[in-house]
């Protein structure tokens, strides 16, 4: 378990837990932009300290799922539950990162300053920058190899190097729960293999929810994998086999992207 | 030029501009990154339907362009915070309505003969010594504002929805920064008139975020630039007997093209030809 710290401890969740360890529950969700739905009946029930992979070709929700998750969307019907409360409530432990990393490119802000909004905490709390949050700060720029460009201003990086501090800000908030929105988008193949070994790390003390249309995910450490076009199909761990995994990555990609995850993966309709 | 400076008209004047420059300073910028400029131009011109109440009811004009501008404020934040699309339509929509509202409140005021240029275009060497210290007050209220919460609106402006996860209230937060730009806007009113409060809160701005590596200095590099550009504006006008506040304008935006040609030249000798971006 996580050492919560007293500031920002979550309660555990009061009374015998449904689900026993259960981070995310979603519940016959549905969502719609525009009278169009874009997720229809979505249940999902995922573990702590899962490392779930949501997969689907573009425009397939995923993005929308995950700030539905986050508690950035509302959904039109069901409910989303995470460590048994409304995500808005318990959001202040998540560790986000946006899919785009180009947001106000010529903001003057330093990477420093951008990690260390992951120090914010919730509400409007005065408080100065403490011990912790600078340890935590340069540890998250460490583990992403930006430390050394901590003064550089965000405006002179490259795109790689963006998603790099990004990801620092979301690890700097010391999260329970991990989401990124396909993290590896703009960062090269050698980053990449040091990020899913760096998300091995910390998979084991905090659960994490990575957005991918890509299926070079599946070539980490992932437990569980959501397939998501408009409905959701959820293949745990069980299922996850190091040669399923090994047929998924060594297929096209193509067959992700024209949604028939169903070859590769057990079909859905089965279970 | 020294004597006109014993003038007392005109220490009111540079007074109230380096208090006006201020507001801007540290406003300007949040209205640039936030890309709140148009919802400012709406505010500043919606203030008028104020000024024409204030007239046609016969109250203090200020008073009337302060509740004007921060109704006309809250009213497009919430707009544009809801419902994304199409609120640049709202916005000039409120925009039109509130100087027309003004312009006909003043025709109903019977007898009574308006200034209009004054409030379109400013009046800075008229600003009444009493106007100084709401004007410093006015400022520090800003001042403390933007210091206290500087963090948190550091990190609304650079990504709102991180900031809304991480449980900052970004809406509060949005509607106290709304309320503060009609407060500035109606400061600069006084100075160069609701017409060209937008080139004060942006001239400065843009041209500080060139040369900053942080929104606090670039608010500091911003209310600097502005009252250079006051002073040097108020002396134009004085010197060449011009209108005050379009001077003050124009010197901006002297300073800002030729900043803009010398930044491009630079550019160009600094890279191979066609590499400019």
């Amino acid at each position: 378990m996580l050492k919560p710290s007293p500031s920002q401890a979550i309660a555990p969740p009061p009374g015998p837990v449904p689900a026993a360890g259960s981070a995310i529950e979603v519940d016959g969700l549905y969502f719609a932009y525009d009278g169009e739905w874009v997720l229809e009946d979505v249940h999902l029930s995922i573990p702590e300290r899962t490392f779930l992979a949501v997969l689907g070709p573009n425009g397939s929700g995923k993005t929308t799922l995950l700030k539905l998750l986050l508690g950035i969307l509302k959904p039109a019907r069901g409910r989303v539950r995470v460590f048994d409360k409304a995500p808005e409530l318990v959001s202040e432990r998540f560790g986000y990162v946006p899919q785009n990393t180009n947001i106000n490119q010529s903001f003057p802000v330093s990477v420093g300053d951008v990690v260390l909004m992951g120090r914010l905490g919730r509400g409007l709390r005065l408080r100065r920058r403490t011990k912790r949050d600078q340890e935590l700060v340069r540890t998250a720029l460490e583990r992403v190899g930006m430390w050394s460009k901590r003064d550089r201003k965000m405006a002179a990086l490259s795109g790689g190097e963006r998603q790099r501090v990004l990801i620092a800000r979301a690890l700097a908030v010391d999260p329970r729960v991990l989401f990124m929105d396909e993290p590896t988008a703009s960062v090269d193949a050698v980053f990449q293999t040091e990020l899913y070994s760096l998300l091995k790390t910390l998979n084991e003390t905090m659960t994490i929810v990575v957005v991918s249309h890509d299926l070079s995910v599946l070539s980490s450490y992932v437990g569980a994998v959501a397939c998501v076009n408009r409905k959701v199909f959820y293949h745990d761990s069980a299922e996850l086999t190091t040669e399923m995994i090994d047929r998924v990555y060594h297929c096209p990609v193509e067959l992700i992207a024209h949604g028939f995850p169903h070859r590769v993966l057990r079909d859905h309709r089965d279970s | 030029m020294w004597s006109i400076l014993q003038l007392e008209f005109m220490q009111h004047a540079l007074a109230a501009g380096m208090l006006a420059a201020l507001a801007c300073g540290v406003i300007g910028p949040l209205v640039v990154v936030n890309r709140l400029v148009f919802l400012a131009g709406g505010v500043a011109h919606a203030a008028f339907g104020g000024i024409g109440l204030a007239f046609y009811f016969g109250f203090a004009p200020t008073a009337g362009a302060l509740s004007f501008s921060l109704v006309s404020a809250m009213v497009m934040g919430s707009i544009t915070s809801g419902r994304r699309q199409r609120s640049d339509t709202i916005v000039g929509v409120l925009w039109a309505v509130g100087m027309a509202l003004g312009v006909v409140l003043i025709d109903l005021t019977p007898g009574y003969n308006v200034d209009l240029m004054s409030y379109l275009f400013g009046s800075i060497l008229a600003v009444p010594a009493s106007d100084l210290p709401v004007m410093a007050a006015l400022d520090l209220l800003i001042v403390l504002v933007i210091g206290l919460f500087y963090r948190h609106y550091l990190a609304i402006s650079y990504d709102e929805e991180f900031a809304r996860v991480a449980g900052v209230p970004v809406r509060l937060l949005y509607f106290v920064l709304l309320a503060l730009i009609a407060v500035s806007v109606v400061m600069l009113i006084r100075i160069v008139g609701l017409v060209l409060v937008i080139a004060l809160l942006t001239i400065p701005a843009y041209m500080a975020e060139q040369r900053t590596g942080s929104l606090w200095t670039m608010m500091m590099v911003s209310a600097a630039l502005a009252m250079v550009f006051t002073i040097a504006g108020l002396g134009l006008a004085v010197a060449a007997n011009l209108s005050s506040g379009a001077s003050i304008i124009l010197v901006a935006a002297g300073c800002f093209f030729l900043d803009l040609v010398v930044t491009r030249l630079r550019q160009g000798m600094g890279r191979p030809s066609g590499a400019a971006s």
